[in-house]
């Protein structure tokens, strides 16, 4: 049996799933115990935010480990990774707009306008709703698997905007948001690497010659 | 009719001396056991004598022991809040000497027992307010600052104090894992440093100070962010300038050299408005110099707290 085919079997997204949920279910597991430090709600605030960043990173990792690995089944899991990143990214939204702010729309507006690190991890979290809504396969259908596919390009701004979003809350030990910042950014080289080598290719002969003019 | 009573222990189970007397060394030795001994070691600090209670205590309720011991910032001993709790206990506070030196009459060394018996020690109950915007009240013990200040006689060219925590590289971070410059220093002006309201300060909940708390001595300045009082401090310089102080190095845009609670001036990237005090649900107000303005707010007449920040 090879790897594709076990990847490709019906009932591996039953694990893969609650695999997911695993740190969400710890964490509810810790809140039961009340070991969630001496401040719960910053613990949650991390955790959650953590998680969104991991997700977002195994959700990026699909494509190029598809293809370097020869794995195409890979892609199967790629919808459920992506949603998963939205489920953190909205337990993390939550925390900071109910725990931590307790609604109060005024601070919130106020936070979001005036403090960039928040402009950048709401921008980020934003981004993702119109990708969560339109993952399903009647919207795949409805927007044209050309136009869904630019659509959900947006999860590169996301990502970028969760790794700035990190970055600029941390007072002084920068090392793990420049870590993450350093794992999208190897994610999306490649997909830049991979597409100007595929235009480059696929240039017909002809209008090659015409593209090394000077425009 | 001769009865035979049988032994109450029987001697096969008396463990061999040599054996149980390792036992403490075998248990230390396993990696769980050592570290729950470790932390019961760390939480045995010494009860001290003789303390007596002060005007200058809030009623407010005290946070659990626990929070304020496993909810630290101490860089030097990790960037996470629960590291200092374990990562401190490496460092070595025993023997401890502070130098006190610069524009004084006295220059001289104190070993901690004579900072211990430099004043009574009193109970102080402050309110302590973190520049992250998170407070805790703790029950501390210390004395008045200005009673080491008046020992040492400053001359009038000292209009600062600089203070500086020890560096032992060999149980500490390093710079650039920590992501500040090394030794963490701090610094008061001189009216500062001789308000009776900051203290040198030895102890909290009854006993001497934990590691990861500032052990063996620190500074407590109640009307300012938390980062001002530094801990465990070896030396006490009495300068002419203002001295640099360690946030300040690292991002003066963020942290200034006075660095007093004030809820009306943000930091750059979060509202100072409002606190979390550890244990409550609700955010709370931030008061101006941490509630303490009706004792201090006079320091600062006449300045402009927006460019003083």
């Amino acid at each position: 049996m090879t790897l594709n085919s076990i990847l490709s079997s019906r009932w591996l997204k039953v694990p893969v799933f609650a695999l997911c949920l695993v740190p969400a279910l710890w964490l509810g597991w810790k809140a039961l115990n009340q070991d969630l430090s001496a401040n719960p709600i910053e613990f949650i605030t991390h955790w959650t935010g953590d998680w969104t960043i991991r997700f977002l990173c195994i959700t990026l990792s699909i494509t190029p480990l598809r293809k370097l690995l020869r794995l195409p089944e890979l892609i199967r899991f790629r919808r459920m990774l992506g949603l998963f990143a939205f489920f953190y990214a909205s337990l993390h939204f939550l925390t900071w707009f109910v725990l931590d702010k307790f609604f109060d729309w005024n601070e919130i507006a106020k936070d979001v306008v005036k403090r960039p690190f928040i402009t950048a991890g709401f921008t980020a979290f934003v981004l993702l709703i119109p990708l969560a809504v339109t993952s399903t396969k009647g919207w795949i259908r409805r927007l044209g698997g050309k136009r869904w596919q630019a659509l959900h390009r947006l999860i590169y701004v996301s990502a970028c905007a969760g790794v700035i979003h990190y970055y600029w809350l941390v007072k002084s030990d920068i090392r793990l948001p420049v870590f993450y910042g350093a794992i999208v950014a190897i994610l999306l080289a490649y997909r830049l690497f991979t597409s100007v080598m595929k235009n480059r290719n696929s240039l017909p002969r002809a209008t090659g010659a015409a593209a090394r003019e000077p425009t | 009719m001769l009865i035979k009573q049988a032994p109450d222990i029987p001697s096969s189970e008396i463990t061999p001396k040599h054996l149980y007397l390792n036992r403490r060394s075998f248990l230390a030795g396993l990696p769980l056991v050592g570290a729950a001994l470790a932390a019961r070691n760390a939480r045995a600090g010494a009860k001290l004598e003789g303390v007596t209670k002060s005007p200058f205590s809030t009623t407010e309720k005290v946070t659990p022991y626990n929070d304020v011991t496993h909810y630290n910032n101490y860089y030097e001993f990790g960037t996470a809040k629960d590291q200092p709790a374990s990562w401190a206990q490496k460092l070595k506070t025993s023997p401890w000497t502070v130098k006190v030196e610069g524009e004084i009459n006295k220059p001289q060394v104190f070993d901690i027992d004579a900072i211990m018996k430099l004043a009574p020690l009193e109970e102080r109950i402050y309110r302590h307010r973190c520049v992250e915007a998170w407070s805790i009240v703790v029950p501390w013990i210390g004395f008045p600052l200005n009673a080491l200040i008046k020992k040492v006689e400053p001359t009038a060219k000292a209009r600062f104090v600089a203070f500086q925590t020890i560096l032992d590289r060999g149980v500490m971070l390093s710079e650039s894992a920590a992501g500040i410059p090394l030794p963490y220093v701090e610094g008061l002006r001189m009216d500062e440093a001789m308000h009776p309201l900051a203290i040198l300060c030895v102890g909290m909940y009854g006993e001497e100070l934990p590691k990861q708390d500032g052990a063996p001595v620190r500074l407590v300045v109640p009307w300012k962010y938390g980062f001002k009082s530094i801990k465990s401090i070896v030396k006490i310089k009495f300068v002419e300038k203002q001295p640099p102080t360690t946030w300040n190095i690292t991002n003066f845009r963020e942290y200034g050299f006075y660095s007093n609670v004030n809820p009306e001036v943000d930091h750059p990237r979060w509202s100072q408005a409002s606190e979390r005090r550890l244990g409550e649900f609700f955010r709370r107000k931030t008061l101006m110099f941490n509630g303490y303005g009706d004792q201090v707010a006079q320091l600062y007449a006449g300045m402009d707290l927006r460019k003083n920040y």
